[in-house]
């Protein structure tokens, strides 16, 4: 009974006794279930790298609201969006009417904005403190962030959920998807304005590059365990609730930063599942079961 | 069978091609409706650049294409190349989006589509293999599946681009079993192809495509090795420094 105990002494009881560690366990299991579908759908488009673009292009926006209204939930969220968004609307123009790959026109717009940005900030010439917007502060989560992280994992879910089919299309046969509906670009673009969206709320937990590992590293490691698309949703969504619990206890215990320790979790789970995954895992591809009669 | 007369695609001194340069120069001709007309042609012919055409995906330099089939009556299948076989969507969901001008993004299969299914997977010969993930079919099944939603695309107008590439011949005699069969239902259809032996067994008509179009008719009439001939020397290169075409359009 002592070791139930102790297990539960050092999972539970922090969370019972500290109200901000309560409030940091919600706020990350909402970014999960936000972000983490959008990281499935991002991953299955060979887009994963595309987060890490938009959490660049994020980053001025941000720090432009900071500058201007300091450390303002709204402003900063409202730079964030518009410098996402911008950079994702660009990029889209410029691959449907030039010969520039999607990849080559995002990486050029979100280079632009980071490094105006960055001249802006310095321009204004004071000595700003960004380790919030790179690195977040999950402890430190107040009710208008929870409620903007409740806001937008709602708004993700329900466009999701309405924009599914032509979404599963436009990643299968868009050729096909655009002989019966006009809806390929809209369904598109929507992925990355919802991942836009997910990242600006989540640089408040866990900062702008970091969010952008609770999206992405749950998906890659969801591959392992599930070889269809609901599955794999569904297994990335767990594995980041389970990495944000685990991340913020252990971050508890070890007095490590928290954000950084939940994206840590994560990448231990994501290792974990590339050795012993049921599907493509590296310890069943050493020591194969036998193989089937048809 | 029912009349489906609406099936036609009448071309009007048609120009398509890709930044400037024609790759199908002033063709015009009438596939008629329930015709089953073979195109071909050497490679770069313009072939795949006409069904793209016809099917709305690119839009003609100049000329017109008429069909009698807008969006929900046509069903277009392009090469396989276009298809992310890695996707995790199972045989039945990718068969059920053949279903889509009547369900589109929200509504779902009616009891009576997820039979069309079932029935469409066993004329092709995969029956029992709904469940299974794309990405475990070998490419003649794969085709099988395409060709299954076409038939629940119930269209009046088929556009198939090379169905048979690197297909086995029993997978290609099951699949032309199946064109033939939509041939006698009505429907028009359109097949890039590349093996004349089927095209002279199986197509009553054929347009030998070498950018122009040098022979469009009954199959006998153009499979003529003068004819055949004459399509290699006409695919010249394309020229960056063409002038400029003065052809009325």
């Amino acid at each position: 009974m002592t070791n139930l105990a102790s297990i539960f002494d050092l999972l539970i009881t922090p969370f019972v006794d500290f109200a901000f560690m309560r409030r940091a366990l919600v706020g990350s299991i909402a970014l999960s279930i936000g972000a983490c579908p959008i990281g499935v759908f991002l991953m299955l488009r060979r887009m994963s790298l595309v987060g890490d673009a938009m959490a660049h292009a994020i980053l001025p926006g941000a720090a432009l609201g900071y500058l201007f209204a300091g450390l303002s939930l709204g402003f900063m969220t409202a730079g964030g969006l518009i410098a996402g968004f911008v950079v994702a609307l660009l990029a889209g123009l410029v691959t449907r009417v030039t010969v520039l790959k999607e990849d080559a026109a995002l990486a050029s717009f979100y280079l632009i904005s980071l490094a105006g940005g960055v001249v802006l900030v310095s321009l204004r010439g004071s000595n700003v403190d960004l380790l919030h917007v790179l690195f977040g502060s999950v402890l430190a989560l107040d009710d208008n962030t929870l409620m903007l992280l409740a806001v937008s994992t709602t708004v993700s879910l329900l466009s999701l959920a309405v924009l599914f089919r032509p979404l599963v299309l436009e990643c299968v046969d868009p050729l096909f998807l655009r002989t019966v509906s006009k809806s390929g670009s809209l369904s598109h673009f929507s992925v990355l304005a919802l991942g836009v969206l997910n990242l600006v709320a989540g640089f408040h937990a866990l900062g702008t590059l970091l969010s952008v590992g609770l999206m992405m590293v749950p998906a890659f490691a969801s591959r392992f365990w599930s070889s269809t698309l609901d599955g794999m949703i569904a297994i990335a969504t767990l594995i980041g609730i389970l990495s944000s619990g685990l991340g913020i206890v252990i971050s508890y215990h070890a007095g490590t930063p928290t954000g950084p320790t939940i994206i840590l979790s994560a990448g231990a789970l994501y290792l974990l599942s590339i050795l012993f995954g049921q599907k493509n895992g590296l310890i069943l591809r050493l020591w194969p079961r036998k193989h089937l009669a048809a | 069978m029912t009349e489906r007369r609406a099936g036609f695609v009448q071309l009007n001194d048609v120009t398509l091609g890709y930044d400037r340069h024609p790759a199908v120069h002033h063709v015009s001709g009438l596939f008629e409706a329930g015709s089953l007309t073979a195109v071909i042609g050497p490679n770069g012919a313009g072939k795949s650049t006409l069904l793209k055409g016809i099917a709305g995906s690119i839009k003609p330099l100049s000329g017109s294409i008429l069909t009698g089939s807008s969006a929900p009556r046509l069903a277009y299948l392009p090469q396989l190349a276009e298809l992310d076989r890695d996707f995790p969507i199972s045989v039945e969901d990718l068969i059920g989006t053949g279903f889509w001008q009547k369900i589109g993004s929200f509504r779902s299969y009616s009891r009576h589509d997820r039979q069309l299914i079932d029935v469409a997977l066993e004329k092709v010969g995969l029956a029992g293999f709904n469940k299974r993930i794309l990405g475990t079919l070998s490419g003649g099944q794969l085709q099988r599946v395409l060709f299954a939603r076409l038939m629940v695309q119930d269209a009046e107008l088929i556009l198939i681009d090379e169905p048979f590439a690197a297909i086995d011949s029993k997978t290609v005699s099951d699949l032309m079993g199946l064109v033939r069969h939509w041939h006698d239902e009505g429907r028009t259809i359109i097949a890039v192809l590349h093996d004349m032996g089927l095209v002279a067994e199986f197509f009553p008509d054929c347009l030998l495509l070498a950018r122009e179009c040098v022979s469009w008719g009954p199959t006998s009439s153009v499979l003529t090795p003068d004819q055949l001939a004459k399509a290699r020397t006409m695919i010249e290169a394309n020229d960056s420094h063409a002038d400029e075409c003065e052809r009325a359009a």
